[in-house]
C-alpha cells in the first residue's frame, strides 16, 4: 500500500457525506454501515428497514389469504349439494363470517399497504419510509389483531354474524358470549395499523421524492397509493367510532343502536358503510396501481393517457364517498334519497371507463409481450369489466331490490375484487418478484396459475349471477333441493377447486423459484421506473446515489445511468426531502434507526386492546405499559457526537 | 385466446339458466306480479345494453392484443416511442369513450327512476293491509280489517287475491330481517324500531315462495314462507275460514291431545284460538292445517313431518326456538291428531 492510498483514506475518515472525494467502495461500505439491520433475532425484532416490513406485511397477508381461501373451499363443499350437512350452522355461519372479514380486513387492504410499503420508497428514489418506526408499530399491531381473530376462531368464540355485523344481530340482547367482541377489537387493531400506513405512505410521496420528480412524473402506481392512503385517511375513522360503539353497548350497557333506547340500528350501516365502500377502492385503486405499472412495461410503450387516468383516480377517490347508501337501498330509506345515491354509484363507470380505455388503447398501440404479468392484467379486464357492469345493474334501485343480498351480489364483487384487485396482485407478484428476492419466477407455471386461476374463478363465479336472479340469498347454510339451485352450486363448487389448484400452482412456483429460480438481475423486465434502478433484491439503503429523475419512466429516458445528487451522510441515515410540487431538494431530515420500542409499544396495545374485550378497567390498567412503550419511543435522542460537517 | 371463455361461459350459463329462469316458484325473472314485471323488463333491458358494451370492451382487447404490427423489433429495456398523431388520435377516440359511457349511463338511469316511479305509484290503489312481523326465524302475519273483530293472525303464509294490491307492513322484532318474493316484488328490509312498507300484487293465480333475504342468525337459512295468490272469491272464503275460531276435537284421541296440549309446554308460546292457547311467542296454530308447510317453510305440511317436527325441532332446525317438548309417543300421537284436526 503506498503512502498515497494511506493518506487518501486518513482524509476519507473525515469525510461523513457521500459524493466523488469518497470513491465508490468506500462510499458503499459506510452506506451499509450506517444503513444495515443489525443482524440475529433482536435485530429482526427491532427492524424499521421497509423492505423488511413489506415482505413481512406481505407474507402474513399471503398466509391470512390462504386460510380464507380453505375456509371458502368449506363453503362451497357444504353447498355443492341441497340438504348437506358437512357444517352446522354454527360453524358455517362463523365460516362465512372469518372469511369475509380475513378477506377484506386481513388480506386485501394490508396487502396493498404491504406493496406500498416495500415499493413506494424505491419507486419515488429514498432510502426509507417516512416514520419507519411507526410502520414497524404498524404490522405489530396488523399481526396481533389476525392472530387473536384467528385463534379466537379455533376456539369456537370466532364472529357468527358476518363481515359487516349488522346490529342488533351483532349487539349485546342476540350476540352474546364474545365472538362479536373478537371481531370488533380486530377491526380496531387492523383500522390503527391502516392510518398508520396511510400516513407513512401521504408523506413519503409528497415529501421524499427523488429531485426532479415533479408531480406529473409520479408513477401511477404511486399516484393509486397517494390516493388510497388519503381515503384510508377519510374512511377509516367512521368504522372505528362504529366498532367502538358497539363495543361499548356491548360492554358497558351503552344504547347507541338500541331502537329501545333511543339508539338506531341503521346508524350502524350508514356508519358502517361510509368506510364500507371506500374500502372497495381502497382495494381496487392500487391495483389499478398494478395494472398502469406492469402493462407499459409489457406492452413497451409509455402509458396512454397520464394525466387522464391521474383525474380517474381522483374522480374515483371522491366519488367512492358518495355512494355508501346503496348498500341500503331496500332499508327504507326515502326514494328521492336513493335515487341521488343512484346517480353517483352510476357515474363511478365514467372514471373506470377511461381507465379502461387508456389500459385498452396502451396495448393497442405497443408490441406486446405475454409473460405471465400481462396474462394476468388481460384476466383483470376480461373479469373486472364484467364485475364493473353488473355493478351498474346494482346502482339502480328497482334491480337492486330484487338481487340484494342474493348470490347475485356475491358473484358481482367477487368479480370486483378477485378480477379486480387479486388478478392485478397476482400479476403484481410475477412482476415483483424478482425485486423482492433477486429470482424469477417460472414462466411456465406462471402461465399454468394464471389458467387453472381464470377457467377456475369463471366457473366458481359465474353461475352464481344466475343462483341470485332465481331466488338464492347469500349467507346461507343450506338450502331445499327443487328450487333449480342444485347444478349451478355443484359447478360452483367444481370451479372453485380448479380456483384452488391455481393456488397450489402459485405456491408451488413461490417455493421452487426461490431456491432455484434464474437470477434475476437489476431489471429483467427492462422496466422503466426507479425501483429497477437499484439490485435485486435493493440493499439496505436503497439507493447508493440518489438518482435524480427526469421524467417519467427515466430508466427508458437515460439508458446510459441517471445521475445521481450527493451530499447525504454516510455516517448517519438521512433523507433527502424535496418540495412537494417540483421536487427540488429541500432540506436533510435524519432517518431514525432501529429500535425495539415500536414492538413493545404494540405488545402494550394489543393487552390493551383483547383486555378491554373482558373488562373495561383494561383501558385504565392497560395504558400504563402502553405509556412505558410511548416514552421509551420518543425518548428524546441524546445530540449527535459528531458534528454536522461543513460543506467538502 | 383466452378472452373467448367467459363468452363460452355466458352461453353455457345461459342455456343453463333457462328452464328454471323461466319457470321458477323463487325466481326474479319468471315474474308473477306488477312490480316484478317492471323490474325483469329493466334487468333485461340493462343485460342487453351492457352485453353489448362487454363484447365491446372483449373485441377491443382481443383485437389490442393480437393485430397484426408492422415487423420491428424493440429492444428490451426501451419502449416503442410515442407518435404524437398516435397520441392525439387515441385522445380524440378516448374523448368519444367517455362522452359514449355518459350517455349510456344516462339512459339507463331515466330508465331506472322511470319504472322506480312505477312501482312506487301502485301503492296508492292498495286496497288490503297485511302486517307481517319477522321474528327468529319465522314470520308472523296479521290481516288487518278496520272492522277490529275482522282482523286475524297466521304465520308464514300470505294468501291474496289476484289482481288486488296488498299493502304489507313490515315490522321485526328481534333482528333486522328482509321480506322478499321474487316472483311478485323486490325486497325490503324489517328493522327493529322502524316500520317499513311495500306493496304486492299478484297478476295471477299461483304459489310463490319468499325467504328471508337479510343474515338474521342461526337459521336464516330456513326462513321462508309461501305465498299464495288465488280468486278473489276463494280469498274471501279463505279468509272467511281463517277468522272462525279452532273446530273443537270430535274424536276421542283428537279430544285428548287438546288435553294434553293445553296443559304442556306448547301451551307457553302458541295461541289456539276458541281454546285457552292465547300466547303470542310461537305461530298461531288455530288453522295449522292448511298451511302449506311447517317450520317456516322448512318441511312441507303433512303429518307425519309435524310429527318429526314436534318430536325433534332441534335435529329439523337446529338453533329454533321451538323446545323439545318431552311428549311420550301416546301424548305425541294425540296432539298429532288433534292439530292435524285444525284446518
Amino acid at each position: 500500500m503506498s503512502a498515497r492510498d494511506t493518506s487518501a483514506r486518513d482524509s476519507a475518515r473525515f469525510i461523513r457525506r457521500d459524493g466523488p472525494a469518497l470513491g465508490e467502495a468506500e462510499t458503499h461500505a459506510r452506506l451499509e454501515r450506517t444503513w444495515a439491520t443489525p443482524p440475529g433475532l433482536w435485530g429482526w425484532l427491532s427492524s424499521v428497514d421497509h423492505k423488511q416490513v413489506g415482505r413481512r406485511y406481505i407474507v402474513t397477508a399471503f398466509v391470512f389469504f390462504l386460510l380464507a381461501g380453505l375456509l371458502a373451499l368449506a363453503m362451497r363443499m357444504q353447498l355443492a349439494g341441497p340438504n348437506q350437512t358437512l357444517l352446522t350452522p354454527d360453524r358455517y355461519n362463523q365460516i362465512f363470517t372469518m372469511h369475509g372479514t380475513t378477506m377484506m380486513f386481513l388480506f386485501a387492504v394490508p396487502v396493498m399497504e404491504a406493496f406500498a410499503i416495500y415499493l413506494v420508497p424505491l419507486m419515488v428514489g429514498t432510502r426509507a419510509i417516512a416514520f419507519p418506526r411507526l410502520n414497524a408499530f404498524s404490522y405489530w399491531v396488523y399481526l396481533a389483531g389476525g392472530v387473536m381473530l384467528w385463534v379466537a376462531f379455533i376456539l369456537n368464540v370466532g364472529p357468527d354474524v358476518g363481515w359487516f355485523s349488522y346490529v342488533p344481530l351483532a349487539g349485546p340482547q342476540f350476540g352474546p358470549g364474545k365472538r362479536t367482541d373478537f371481531w370488533a377489537q380486530m377491526v380496531t387493531f387492523t383500522e390503527v395499523a391502516a392510518l398508520a400506513v396511510a400516513v407513512e405512505i401521504i408523506v413519503t410521496v409528497l415529501k421524499q421524492r427523488a429531485p426532479g420528480m415533479s408531480l406529473n412524473r409520479i408513477p401511477l402506481f404511486v399516484w393509486g397509493q397517494l390516493v388510497t392512503s388519503s381515503m384510508v385517511v377519510f374512511a377509516m375513522p367512521a368504522v372505528m367510532v362504529s366498532s367502538s360503539m358497539l363495543i361499548m353497548d356491548r360492554l358497558i350497557g351503552t344504547h347507541f343502536f338500541n331502537p329501545a333506547e333511543g339508539g338506531d340500528a341503521l346508524l350502524w350501516q350508514h356508519l358502517f358503510w361510509f368506510f364500507g365502500h371506500p374500502e372497495v377502492y381502497i382495494i381496487f385503486l392500487p391495483a389499478t396501481g398494478f395494472v398502469s405499472s406492469i402493462l407499459p412495461v409489457f406492452a413497451r410503450r409509455p402509458i396512454f393517457g397520464y394525466t387522464a387516468l391521474v383525474l380517474a383516480l381522483f374522480a374515483t377517490g371522491f366519488l367512492g364517498f358518495g355512494l355508501w347508501v346503496h348498500h341500503m337501498f331496500v332499508t327504507g330509506l326515502p326514494h328521492l334519497g336513493n335515487s341521488f345515491y343512484t346517480a353517483a354509484s352510476m357515474a363511478i363507470a365514467i372514471p373506470s371507463g377511461i381507465q379502461i380505455f387508456c389500459w385498452l388503447a396502451t396495448l393497442w398501440d405497443g408490441r406486446p409481450r405475454f409473460a405471465t404479468p400481462l396474462l394476468f392484467i388481460i384476466g383483470f379486464i376480461v373479469i373486472f369489466v364484467l364485475g364493473g357492469l353488473s355493478g351498474i345493474m346494482l346502482a339502480s334501485v328497482p334491480i337492486d331490490s330484487q338481487v340484494h343480498d342474493t348470490y347475485f351480489v356475491v358473484a358481482h364483487f367477487h368479480y370486483v375484487l378477485i378480477g379486480g384487485a387479486v388478478f392485478p396482485l397476482f400479476g403484481a407478484v410475477y412482476y415483483w418478484f424478482p425485486k423482492f428476492t433477486g429470482r424469477m419466477l417460472s414462466e411456465r407455471a406462471g402461465a399454468w396459475n394464471f389458467a387453472l386461476f381464470f377457467v377456475g374463478f369463471n366457473l366458481a363465479f359465474f353461475p352464481m349471477h344466475i343462483l341470485g336472479l332465481i331466488g338464492m340469498p347469500r349467507r346461507i347454510y343450506s338450502y331445499p333441493a327443487g328450487l333449480g339451485w342444485d347444478d349451478l352450486n355443484l359447478l360452483a363448487t367444481a370451479g372453485a377447486l380448479i380456483l384452488a389448484a391455481g393456488v397450489l400452482v402459485f405456491l408451488g412456483n413461490v417455493w421452487h423459484s426461490l431456491k432455484y429460480g434464474l437470477v434475476a438481475g437489476d431489471n429483467p423486465w427492462g422496466a422503466g421506473t426507479l425501483e429497477w434502478a437499484t439490485s435485486s433484491p435493493p440493499p439496505s439503503v436503497n439507493f447508493v446515489h440518489i438518482p435524480v429523475v427526469t421524467g417519467r419512466e427515466p430508466l427508458w429516458e437515460e439508458p446510459n445511468g441517471l445521475a445521481a445528487v450527493s451530499g447525504l451522510r454516510v455516517d448517519q441515515r438521512e433523507l433527502l426531502l424535496t418540495t412537494v410540487v417540483d421536487a427540488e431538494p429541500d432540506v436533510r431530515e435524519p432517518s431514525p434507526m432501529p429500535s425495539i420500542w415500536p414492538l413493545l409499544s404494540a405488545i402494550a396495545v394489543t393487552v390493551l386492546f383483547i383486555g378491554s374485550i373482558f373488562t373495561p378497567w383494561a383501558v385504565v390498567w392497560g395504558s400504563i405499559p402502553l405509556a412505558v412503550g410511548l416514552i421509551g419511543w420518543f425518548w428524546p435522542k441524546s445530540p449527535p457526537d459528531t458534528p454536522e460537517p461543513v460543506v467538502e | 385466446m383466452r378472452a373467448r371463455a367467459p363468452m363460452a361461459l355466458l352461453c353455457i350459463g345461459g342455456l343453463a339458466g333457462c328452464e328454471r329462469v323461466r319457470h321458477g316458484v323463487q325466481s326474479a325473472l319468471d315474474p308473477a306480479g306488477h312490480q316484478a314485471g317492471r323490474i325483469a323488463d329493466l334487468w333485461w333491458l340493462f343485460l342487453a345494453v351492457l352485453a353489448a358494451v362487454y363484447a365491446l370492451v372483449l373485441i377491443l382487447l382481443l383485437v389490442a392484443a393480437f393485430r397484426p404490427r408492422r415487423r420491428g423489433r424493440v429492444p428490451v429495456g426501451s419502449a416503442f416511442p410515442q407518435e404524437a398523431p398516435t397520441e392525439r388520435r387515441l385522445t380524440r377516440v378516448l374523448v368519444a369513450w367517455a362522452v359514449g359511457t355518459t350517455a349510456i349511463i344516462l339512459t339507463l338511469t331515466g330508465f331506472s327512476y322511470a319504472v322506480d316511479r312505477d312501482i312506487l305509484s301502485l301503492g296508492h290503489r292498495a286496497e288490503l293491509t297485511v302486517e307481517i312481523t319477522a321474528k327468529q326465524w319465522w314470520w308472523q302475519v296479521k290481516y288487518d280489517d278496520p272492522v277490529p273483530n275482522r282482523s286475524f293472525e297466521t304465520a308464514n303464509e300470505i294468501r291474496l287475491p289476484v289482481g288486488v294490491p296488498v299493502r304489507v307492513i313490515l315490522k321485526a322484532q328481534d333482528v333486522i330481517h328482509s321480506f322478499w318474493v321474487p316472483n311478485l316484488h323486490g325486497k325490503t328490509d324489517l328493522i327493529p324500531g322502524r316500520v317499513n312498507e311495500t306493496v304486492i300484487v299478484a297478476n295471477r293465480e299461483g304459489r310463490f315462495r319468499g325467504q328471508c333475504a337479510e343474515f338474521c342468525g342461526f337459521q336464516h337459512a330456513n326462513m321462508a314462507l309461501d305465498v299464495v295468490a288465488v280468486p278473489r272469491a276463494e280469498f274471501d272464503a279463505w279468509r272467511e275460514s281463517q277468522l272462525a275460531p279452532a273446530v273443537a276435537p270430535s274424536d276421542e284421541q283428537s279430544q285428548e291431545g287438546q288435553r294434553v296440549f293445553l296443559t304442556s309446554a306448547c301451551v307457553m308460546c302458541h295461541t289456539i284460538r276458541g281454546t285457552t292457547a292465547a300466547s303470542r311467542v310461537g305461530p298461531d296454530l288455530t288453522h295449522i292445517a292448511t298451511r302449506p308447510s311447517l317450520a317456516a317453510g322448512t318441511l312441507p305440511y303433512s303429518k307425519g313431518n309435524l310429527a318429526g317436527w314436534i318430536a325433534d325441532p332441534q335435529r329439523i332446525k337446529p338453533g329454533s326456538q321451538m323446545p323439545v317438548t318431552g311428549l311420550s309417543a301416546d301424548q305425541l300421537q294425540s296432539v298429532l291428531a288433534y292439530l292435524d284436526g285444525l284446518k
